[in-house]
């Protein structure tokens, strides 16, 4: 990555369960190191409870780490003490939400929530060009008549207009980076590329960084410069768009990137279906969280967690049995239990083994 | 007179073919009641289903799927209700029954697996205390009956026995649906109607909640009238595919054909709605606009205002269902008047183009210029 604005060093969030005297810990998040560039598209992906909103809340400063640190423009969020400093970076960095429907205030029309986040943010705008801001946005997002526009109230529009007014707001404060916690999850598909489209737009003329957290790796897979994919708290692989999407490394994305329903593939009802259990992060212990639903897991993945290690340059993944830096023709060493059958090299034909 | 559709699709595929319908929805509507006036949600839709056939529904939020699913299980409340049509559960009409009508066959003939399961599951009782209750209300098994009956379903969908008396929030999203429709198959019915049971879940868990569905109904042959808001979601498992807009149908045919060949400018702009994981990474559109308000649909084709290939006449001519290569849809760019229409596709006109058919009359009531006339 050539010009960096955020980056997190082993970001840790434990939640303690039970009250004060509770001893269970559910592991949120542990020990991501993720990285953003400027102008650029990051697509977090994972199932529900892998942490990924846990990731979005902890930058947002809704949640202080448990461990680990942000550095947003190489300097600690932990040494902004002061009001105006954390407001200057909730400027910088504000979050988009996934429910429309109850993000935005009703009882205001959109020009409230607008204006209301320029005077917080931008104190140094006036009447008439908070005004014109407020316009600039609405354009921004494609929000047109903008001046009609901003006199709605918010039952006037659609799920995916509102999610636009979503994306002004942010807009609005001039920010660095948006937080898109799933923006698109609850819009219907024939509504949800016209906002994918904002996204990018947004990247090429505003020029803003965005972390797009979805479990709809297709649709990262549209926006997305990079992906970064977790499982029960850790990330398990992390890359450039293509290079994770076409030759996943992980066990984990390989399932992932199989269960994506494919209308252009043949029709294959396989036998096996994975009725897996969800994976353990109360108390989780060492060990790769992914193991129970692993087919190749080894001795090793109990006892020692894996860490990301490089794949191919700028590729990571977090497996035992995943072999680094290798030809792509056998990513995985076909060390499954015996009784088996020996595993094919997933790349491309990864569904097989499912 | 009524032409049954012709081939069930896929169903051939799946086990014994039986060539009976088993549902036959003709012209049903369903209004809701508003301060506005009853706004028709499901406006005179035409349904067939054969033994063992699998059925998609698809649609965006608000086209009316589901309120179709309930008026077809007789599940609609106020201020909903049925204002017209006829549903044939295997020849007998149910639209209309009272709940003390419908008793017999409810879960026994028929069942339904709503959408969301930790709502459709009682919170307070147990899995096992919930099947007791379908069994008691239905049927007169002795408890050692349906304690069996109920290891067994859940067995079916892979669930160990032991969760019989586990409480719904003791099971993850995946397990509660699966519960859900080991429910649905305590009585072995004939049809089993699914609201959306997977979009609560993620997409792993979805593609095995909908292999094992696959799987169960093959093995027991019932049909499934499945409906949800993603295409592709079922794109490999439904043997026909029903694309509903604006409280109506839009298009009807074989999934494969559906999917390869859509004749509709909707189904064509849902199925390019989708980015691909595998092709090439290509700039998509989406379809811009939003569905009609139902209080007051456009005059003409509901779907013009959105439509790539609007032309004048769609804003005033509310289009028939035309068949087309065995594929019903409701466009007048298949009307048979177009020749070298954008959408000719690759489509050797037919000789049945443009042949109205008789139990797909013009659901304006304004009373369309008759296509075949001109």
């Amino acid at each position: 990555m050539t010009d960096e604005l955020l980056r997190t060093e082993g970001l840790t969030r434990h939640f303690r369960l039970g009250g004060l005297l509770g001893r269970h810990t559910l592991h949120a998040v542990d020990d991501v190191n993720l990285a953003i560039g400027r102008r650029e598209i990051v697509a977090l992906v994972g199932e529900s409870g892998s942490g990924k909103s846990t990731i979005a809340r902890l930058l947002a400063m809704v949640y202080k780490p448990t461990a680990g640190e942000i550095y947003f423009e190489n300097r600690p969020l932990s040494s902004l003490s002061s009001r105006s400093d954390q407001l200057e970076y909730r400027g910088n960095v504000p979050m988009v939400f996934q429910d429309p429907y109850s993000s935005i205030n009703p009882a205001y029309r959109v020009s409230h929530g607008l204006i209301r986040g320029m005077k917080l943010h931008r104190p140094d705008l006036d009447h008439q060009r908070r005004t014109e801001e407020a316009e600039r946005v609405l354009n921004a997002v494609g929000l047109v008549p903008a001046d009609v526009v901003l006199a709605k109230f918010p039952y006037e529009m659609s799920g995916g207009q509102r999610q636009r007014v979503g994306f002004a707001q942010a807009l609005a404060y001039r920010p660095k980076l948006i937080l898109a916690d799933e923006p698109v999850s609850m819009l219907d598909v024939s509504i949800r590329i016209g906002l994918l489209n904002v996204m990018s737009d947004l990247r090429e003329r505003e020029g803003v960084s965005i972390l797009y957290i979805t479990h709809d790796i297709a649709s990262a897979r549209y926006v997305a410069d990079r992906v970064v994919v977790m499982y029960a708290g850790y990330v398990v692989e992390q890359g450039p768009t293509e290079e994770v999407l076409q030759r996943p490394q992980h066990p984990y994305t390989q399932l992932l990137l199989s269960a994506v329903p494919d209308p252009k593939a043949p029709v294959a009802v396989s036998g096996s279906s994975d009725a897996s259990e969800p994976p353990k992060v109360i108390d989780p212990g060492e060990g790769c969280r992914f193991r129970p639903r692993c087919p190749y897991a080894v001795d090793e993945c109990a006892i020692a967690t894996p860490r990301l290690r490089p794949m191919r340059s700028g590729h990571l993944a977090a497996c035992h049995v995943a072999v680094p830096e290798v030809s792509f023709t056998t990513p995985l060493a076909p060390t499954t239990p015996a009784g088996e059958p020996a595993a094919p090299p997933p790349p491309a034909g990864a569904e097989a083994a499912w | 007179m009524s032409v049954p559709l012709r081939d069930a699709g896929g169903a051939g595929a799946n086990g014994p073919v039986v060539d009976d319908e088993i549902l036959e929805v003709r012209q049903l509507s369903v209004a809701y009641a508003t301060d506005a006036g009853l706004v028709m949600a499901v406006d005179k839709v035409d349904l067939d289903l054969r033994r063992g056939e699998f059925l998609g529904v698809v649609g965006e939020s608000g086209c009316g799927k589901s309120t179709l699913l309930f008026g077809i299980a007789q599940l609609l409340s106020p201020p909903a209700r049925i204002v017209g049509g006829s549903v044939k559960f295997r020849g007998n009409e149910i639209a209309g029954l009272s709940d003390k009508e419908l008793r017999p066959i409810r879960w026994r003939e028929y069942s339904v697996v709503m959408q969301s399961a930790m709502n459709a599951l009682n919170p307070v009782k147990t899995v096992a205390a919930q099947m007791r209750d379908v069994c008691k209300a239905h049927s007169n098994m002795s408890d050692r009956e349906i304690t069996e009956r109920s290891q067994e379903v859940l067995r079916l969908v892979s669930i160990d026995p032991i969760h019989l008396n586990s409480y719904p929030h003791q099971l993850s999203g995946g397990m509660r649906q699966r519960a859900m429709i080991a429910m649905a198959l305590l009585f072995t019915p004939d049809l089993v109607i699914m609201d959306e049971p997977t979009s609560a879940l993620d997409v792993v868990a979805q593609r095995s909640l909908m292999v094992q569905i696959k799987e169960l109904q093959q093995r027991f042959g019932f049909a499934v009238i499945f409906v949800t808001h993603d295409m592709s979601l079922i794109s490999n498992f439904s043997d026909r595919l029903a694309v509903m807009y604006a409280g109506q149908i839009a298009e009807l045919g074989k999934t494969r054909q559906l999917f390869e060949s859509p004749l509709h400018p909707y189904t064509q702009g849902l199925l390019e709605a989708f980015p691909s994981i595998r092709g090439p990474r290509t700039h998509l559109l989406g379809i811009p606009g939003q569905p009609p308000d139902l209080a007051k649909p456009p005059p003409g084709c509901r779907f013009a205002p959105r439509c790539p290939q609007v032309m004048p006449k769609c804003l005033t001519i509310a289009p028939p269902m035309y068949e087309v290569q065995d594929d019903l849809v409701r466009c007048l760019l298949h009307d048979g008047s177009q020749t070298g229409s954008p959408v000719a596709l690759n489509i050797p006109a037919p000789a049945h183009a443009g042949r109205l058919r008789e139990d797909f009359p013009a659901s304006s009531p304004a009373g369309p210029p008759d296509p075949i006339s001109r």
